[in-house]
């Protein structure tokens, strides 16, 4: 059996009281929520640490405020996933987080960790005697990439399914911090880095999202992966679309599982500006979309068909977000 | 008959849906020990040394074995003796056993097996069966069998082949791949093993107690009577868990050091490299056939990447020429094999032994001869199939044949002949067979392969049978037998099981032999118990013993219970035996040993799915299977084994692959080996097709693997009614089919699959004679 | 790597209610839910097919709703209930589902069952009807290589009937 390494477990009371305890321990801590992402990676090995600081204390309730609208960190998926007025006012985001891995996974999993959770790599995300065999990478222990060897950086997934479309939905993040609180737009949290994938200080502790519904906007998420449940998304599209009619008054698209961040596409967003919402227009948005995206061999399936679904789910979050529908879409698996 | 035929719960139900069955990895008695195994990181190495000494000085670490431990070597074939459980000179893929350590608990034998110095001399690795033909950089992997890394070649013909090639109207070659896969069972691999007084006892979750307890007889070197091995309640084997393995011996050598029980349950990684799954196979088939579309003769060629180590690979490599007989009526049939080592986990039997490669290149192979033709491709096969009662060119026999009903239930189910023709859309049809059990054991005897024994004592009646259970229900089969034959429900039947020391010889479960083999032996003993109570009871009765009525729990005027008090007074001790031995019906050439059976099952498909041109994704709508399994002794537990090869077969032709990257597993994890979830699963309509098999028990035949074997071809089928295009190699992926879908617009061939297959130095072929065709049955059984 | 294993052990003492019955234990912090029920606590019911939440083998019940024991920290689920396969019954009186699984041959080897009856109960008692569809969805994130599904759903089906 696969257990974890012993670690001490701290409880802290508050978010500030955590973040002073991860400024104490440096390194040597980390923050655990759901632990869906982290205890897996803490089995095979993947951090180094001796002390977790449990965020048990955390709430989880979903404010509802009308067109705003926060998300307390410690909500499971499966909450947010059922959430009435998140359906109605954030459906994008309610579809990102029920898409998430399985139903029990997501009956622990916090939407304040899949804001956080780490970035993945087919030759990362192994056992530690399976990457001592292979030879350690960048991202851990070893100093090449393996997936490009000659790149100085590594190229690990962004694999959140709320995250891109937090963004896309403009969203921010409330921070704790030792020494007070600050928001950030959820754009701000990331970087174009495998390894420093986080943005925000490292003592920060993420307490909620705040989402603001738009006028007239509309919102979709679409995730391909091999099977109906339990994967990861190896490409997805979240957009939020406004609409004046049947024109796009403005619009974000945010891709998962194509770069080492939730990556923005604004050359698409720009083109659908002022357009009407037809089929052509929309597959011409979503060509451009998919010209940023570069998926490497390090995911499920290859990197050259996941290329090209990535027009393909742009489409579809754009027609869905467009037509409220489905119409007769291909099946991206048995979601 | 009262309980054969019917849907009744297995035997074992209670338990399972409780949680109170004992799996091996539930079990741990006071004092147990952890034992966790050092694995090789190297595909290919020579062992220079091995340091042991900083594991053994970590606090809780109480023994540490390498391989000069237990230098002897073992396998399951008596020709393939090529595996030791701890390897001291050389290692062959990532994974392969070095060291073991027990310790008082897993964490901490983990970090001693991290703290054991290996150094290594590096090989180069052979990955591909292409590499394993070329002449090897360093060294070959295995130091015996065919040239470069080759390890078995095997050429036969039966019948004229060359006449039947030129009496042909048409001829046509194929190549087809089939990618390796897995067992993936839910049950990691566990062990746990105690020793006292001289002796082992080994619970483990495996499929063959008989062969386990004849390895650890052999690499222990202790007789048998001090070995016991006892199946604990299994989580599902499916092929993996029938060779004896390492840690089975380990832990009884730790136990042997240590005096104290060890347990070792592999981790899901190690699972994938304990393998023994699927080969890839990459195949050629030539078939000539006449205006009318009969066969006129076949010449097929298989190469199987083998991994490092025999296992079973010899009898695979005959299984993928054995069976294309055994479905259609084939004159005249050359058949060249190839197995080669390359360093990753050995490949062995996965649910279809050898024959799913062969079956799926066969169904593809002939639908296109039929397209060539223009003729309807489940005519063609139709006007090809088997006749029951006959025996095929390679001298296998065939009985009971429900391969037209199969057809008929299915084509009527799914409407295939009037289908939807559209762009996107497709239906695909395949057949298939399979064994009733190996007509040989695995090594040359002259026993039964099953035996069974049977107590009555005041009323109770205990079953002893070594059969093992892995989730079939072979419990239950051997109980609803015994109640039938005793007028009891099976619930009125005690089992002991799968216990060395405890039940007589069963083989094992494997090659669907249990419910044929361990079910005659049952029908045997039960008819003699069956016997004495009768003739007790019309003593008493002052009447003949024909006269005397057995059901709903009454012999004659007696219950049960006052008729077994009746016959123990009378014979004293009331016990029974039966076994089972297979007819000799091999034919007489070398290698026929492979591809016998006293019975084969029936099966006929069909696949109902979208495929998409813009994607390549592929969306399975509705499968259609029917199954002749000669008699349902329990129908729910037929459909279950029918279902549960229809989704192993669907994940095999979807998603389920074993693959390599730079000389390591590629993905040895749950999430990355694809397996269907619930969302991925079609509904599955099921017929069962009763012929009732002469020699079966009740008539009744296999229903545990033959049903996976059209899938995966009627899955391709139905890809090219969708989209003109074939795939010609599994799993079908979306990128594989957005790549034919490529070449077709390009106006080339519009498949995708591989291109050639390679220069075999096969050898000449064995010529064999073929039999007389029709066989009446009586002599049929004589032979 | 693995010096972690030379590091003191955190022990606390953890008030855990498995199946109603309340316990007070002294545990390491960083055993799992899984292994505490199953060595700790002899519960063996839950099972496990890979301890990286990946298959669903080790699902039980915390607060009604399942979850992956091999990802929770007993130290997570204070105050909680947690519900496992030997919660189920009623007595000697098998649950209804456990009834229908038994009765329609739903569990082969039955390793997969211990974790899929109890999503399932997780189910029924939310969504006393569930269609097919609804069944596979609550169910997908728990994989079974022998039944292909098709009796877990009619056993599924036919359980929710008797209990409404
Ligand atoms: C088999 C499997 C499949 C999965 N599939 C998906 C998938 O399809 N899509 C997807 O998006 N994810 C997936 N995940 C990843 C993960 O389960 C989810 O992202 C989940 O939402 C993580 O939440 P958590 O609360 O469990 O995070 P944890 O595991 O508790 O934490 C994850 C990381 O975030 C940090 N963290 C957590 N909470 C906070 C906070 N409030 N403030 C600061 N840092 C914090 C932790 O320190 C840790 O580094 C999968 C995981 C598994 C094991
Ligand atoms: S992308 Fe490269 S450096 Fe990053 S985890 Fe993968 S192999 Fe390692
Ligand atoms: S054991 Fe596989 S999900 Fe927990
Ligand atoms: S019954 Fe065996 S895994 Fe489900």
């Amino acid at each position: 059996m696969l257990r974890l390494p012993r670690f001490r477990y701290l409880r802290p009371k508050t978010a500030r009281e955590a973040a002073s305890m991860a400024a104490e321990l440096g390194t040597r801590a980390m923050f655990v929520a759901g632990g869906t992402d982290l205890f897996p990676k803490l089995k095979r090995r993947q951090f180094e640490i001796d002390t977790l600081i449990g965020l048990d204390f955390q709430s989880r309730e979903i404010h509802d405020g009308g067109a705003a609208c926060v998300i307390d960190a410690g909500v499971t998926l499966s909450a947010a996933s059922r959430d009435a007025h998140l359906n109605a006012m954030f459906p994008g985001y309610a579809q990102a987080a029920g898409l998430v891995s399985s139903p029990p996974l997501r009956n622990a999993g916090t939407i304040g960790g899949n804001l956080c959770v780490d970035t993945r790599c087919n030759y990362y995300d192994m056992t530690y005697e399976w990457r001592k065999a292979a030879g350690f990478c960048l991202k851990k222990d070893g100093d090449i990439c393996l997936v490009a060897p000659s790149s100085p950086r590594c190229w690990a997934v962004s694999s959140s399914d709320t995250a891109p479309m937090a963004m896309a939905l403009d969203g921010w993040v409330i921070l704790a911090g030792p020494d007070g609180d600050r928001e950030l737009p959820v754009a701000a949290l990331y970087r174009d880095d495998g390894i420093e994938y986080m943005a925000k200080r490292p003592t920060e502790v993420v307490t909620g999202l705040r989402l603001t519904a738009a006028p007239n906007t509309r919102s979709a998420y679409v995730k391909l992966r091999r099977r109906g449940s339990i994967d990861f998304p190896i490409a997805g599209a979240a957009v939020a679309v406004a609409l004046d009619g049947d024109t796009i008054a403005g619009c974000r698209i945010v891709l998962s599982g194509v770069a080492s961040h939730p990556l923005e596409v604004p050359a698409a967003d720009e083109f659908l500006k002022g357009k009407r919402a037809d089929r052509e227009i929309l597959k011409e948005a979503a060509d451009l979309a998919a010209k940023p995206a570069k998926p490497l061999d390090n995911a499920d399936l290859s990197h050259f068909w996941r290329k090209r679904m990535v027009h393909v789910v742009v489409e579809q979050a754009l027609e869905i977000a467009t037509t409220s529908t489905r119409g007769s879409m291909v099946k991206l698996s048995q979601q | 008959m009262k309980v054969v035929g019917k849907p009744l719960p297995k035997v074992d139900a209670s338990a399972k849906v409780t949680g109170r069955a004992i799996y091996a990895d539930d079990m741990l008695p006071p004092r147990t020990l952890h034992c966790r195994i050092l694995r090789s990181p190297h595909p290919h190495a020579r062992i220079l040394s091995i340091d042991t000494s900083a594991a053994r000085r970590i606090p809780g670490v109480l023994a540490v074995i390498t391989g000069a431990d237990l230098p002897v070597k073992f396998g399951i074939l008596p020709v393939t003796q090529d595996e030791r459980a701890l390897e001291h000179e050389k290692v062959r893929y990532v994974g392969d056993p070095i060291a073991a350590v027990a310790a008082t608990d897993e964490e901490i034998a983990a970090a001693a097996c991290d703290a054991i110095a290996v150094e290594y001399d590096v090989l180069e690795p052979v990955m591909s069966i292409d590499a394993a033909l070329r002449e090897p950089k360093d060294e070959r992997i295995q130091d015996y069998g065919g040239p470069n890394n080759i390890h078995k070649l095997v050429a036969l013909e039966f019948g004229d082949v060359e006449g039947g090639f030129a009496h042909a109207e048409t001829i046509r070659e194929d190549v087809f791949f089939y990618q390796g896969n897995t067992h993936l069972p839910m049950e990691q691999h566990s062990a746990i093993a105690t020793y006292l007084d001289g002796k082992v006892t080994l619970w483990s979750s495996t499929q063959v107690v008989h062969y386990v307890h004849r390895a650890l007889s052999k690499v222990l070197e202790l007789p048998m009577n001090r070995i016991r091995v006892i199946g604990a309640a299994h989580g599902g084997g499916f092929g993996g868990k029938t060779d004896p393995f390492a840690h089975e011996i380990i832990v009884c050598k730790l136990a042997m050091l240590t005096g104290r029980p060890v347990k070792c349950t592999l981790t899901r990684e190690e699972v994938f490299y304990a393998h023994r799954g699927r080969h890839p196979v990459l195949m050629w088939v030539r078939t000539g056939v006449a205006k009318d579309g009969r066969i006129t003769a076949m010449h097929f060629r298989t190469a199987l990447d083998g991994g490092a180590y025999g296992s079973y690979g010899v009898a695979s490599t005959f299984y993928t020429g054995a069976l294309q007989t055994v479905t259609y009526d084939i004159p005249a049939y050359r058949f060249e094999g190839c197995r080669v080592f390359t360093n990753k986990p050995p490949c062995g039997p996965k649910r279809g032994h050898g024959t799913p490669q062969p079956r799926f290149a066969l169904e593809l192979h002939l639908e296109k001869i039929a397209r060539d033709l223009g003729l309807d491709p489940v005519e063609l096969k139709r006007r090809n199939f088997v006749q029951p009662n006959t025996r095929t060119v390679n001298w296998l026999r065939v009985t009971s044949c429900g391969l037209d009903e199969c057809v008929d239930r299915v084509m009527q189910a799914s409407g295939y002949a009037t289908r939807e023709k559209r762009i996107g859309h497709g239906m695909g049809f395949a057949v298939s067979t399979y064994l009733s059990g190996a007509g040989t054991a695995i090594y040359w005897n002259d026993m039964p392969h099953s035996e069974v024994q049977i107590k009555v004592d005041r009323g109770g009646v205990t079953a002893y049978c070594g059969a093992m259970d892995i989730g079939q229900g072979s419990d239950s089969v051997l109980a609803t037998i015994v109640a039938e034959e005793l007028g009891l429900q099976p619930a009125d039947v005690r089992l002991v099981t799968a216990d060395t020391d405890t039940t007589p010889i069963d083989l094992g479960s494997y090659s669907s032999r249990v419910t044929f083999m361990a079910g005659n032996a049952a029908v045997e003993a039960a008819r003699k118990m069956r016997a004495m109570l009768v003739e007790a009871t019309a003593a008493k009765m002052g009447c003949e013993a024909s006269a005397v009525e057995v059901g709903d729990g009454r012999i004659g005027d007696f219950s049960f219970e006052e008729a077994s008090v009746l016959a123990e007074a009378r014979f004293g001790t009331l016990t029974s035996a039966g076994s089972y031995t297979p007819p000799r019906i091999a034919g007489p050439y070398k290698g026929s040993g492979v591809g016998p059976s006293p019975a084969y099952s029936y099966s006929a498909c069909v696949v109902d799915l979208d495929a998409d041109e813009r994607t390549g994704l592929v969306s399975v709508n509705k499968i259609w299977i029917a199954h002749d399994v000669g008699r349902a002794i329990n129908p729910l537990l037929v459909e279950g084994q029918v279902e549960g090869s229809v989704y192993m077969g669907l994940g095999e032709a979807l998603m389920e692959e074993q693959t390599f990257r730079k000389g390591l597993h590629k993905w040895p994890s749950m999430l990355e080996y694809k397996s269907p979830t619930f969302l991925d699963m079609p509904e599955v309509q099921t017929f069962i097709v009763e012929t009732v098999d002469p020699e079966g028990p009740y008539g009744a035949k296999e229903a545990g693997q033959g049903p996976l074997l059209p899938v995966p071809p009627a899955l391709c089928s139905a890809v090219y009614d969708a989209l003109g295009v074939w795939i010609d190699e599994i799993p079908v992926t979306p990128e594989k089919v957005l790549e034919a879908l490529r070449r077709k617009s390009k106006g080339e061939p519009a498949r995708y699959g591989p291109p050639m297959f390679p220069p075999i130095p096969y050898p000449p072929p064995i010529k064999v004679e073929p039999p007389p065709k029709d066989l009446d049955h009586a002599s049929a059984a004589a032979i | 790597m693995k010096n972690e294993t030379l590091r003191p052990v955190d022990r606390q003492v953890i008030a855990l209610e498995v199946n109603g019955e309340r316990t007070e234990m002294l545990l390491p912090v960083h055993k799992t839910l899984l292994e505490v029920l199953r060595e700790d606590m002899g519960l063996t019911g839950t099972k496990h097919g890979c301890e990286l939440g990946e298959c669903g083998t080790c699902t039980v019940l915390v607060g009604g709703k399942p979850e992956l024991s091999c990802l929770v920290l007993p130290i997570q689920v204070q105050g909680q209930a947690v519900t496992t396969v030997e919660g189920m019954a009623h007595g000697s009186q098998l649950h209804p589902l456990q009834q229908a699984f038994a009765e329609l041959g739903a569990a082969q080897c039955g390793y997969c069952t211990p974790g899929i009856l109890l999503a399932a109960k997780s189910l029924v008692e939310t969504n006393p009807a569930p269609t097919r569809d609804e069944i596979r969805e609550a169910l997908a994130g728990n994989l079974c290589r022998c039944t292909g599904y098709s009796k877990i759903l009619d056993a599924v089906s036919l359980a929710a009937s008797r209990m409404g």
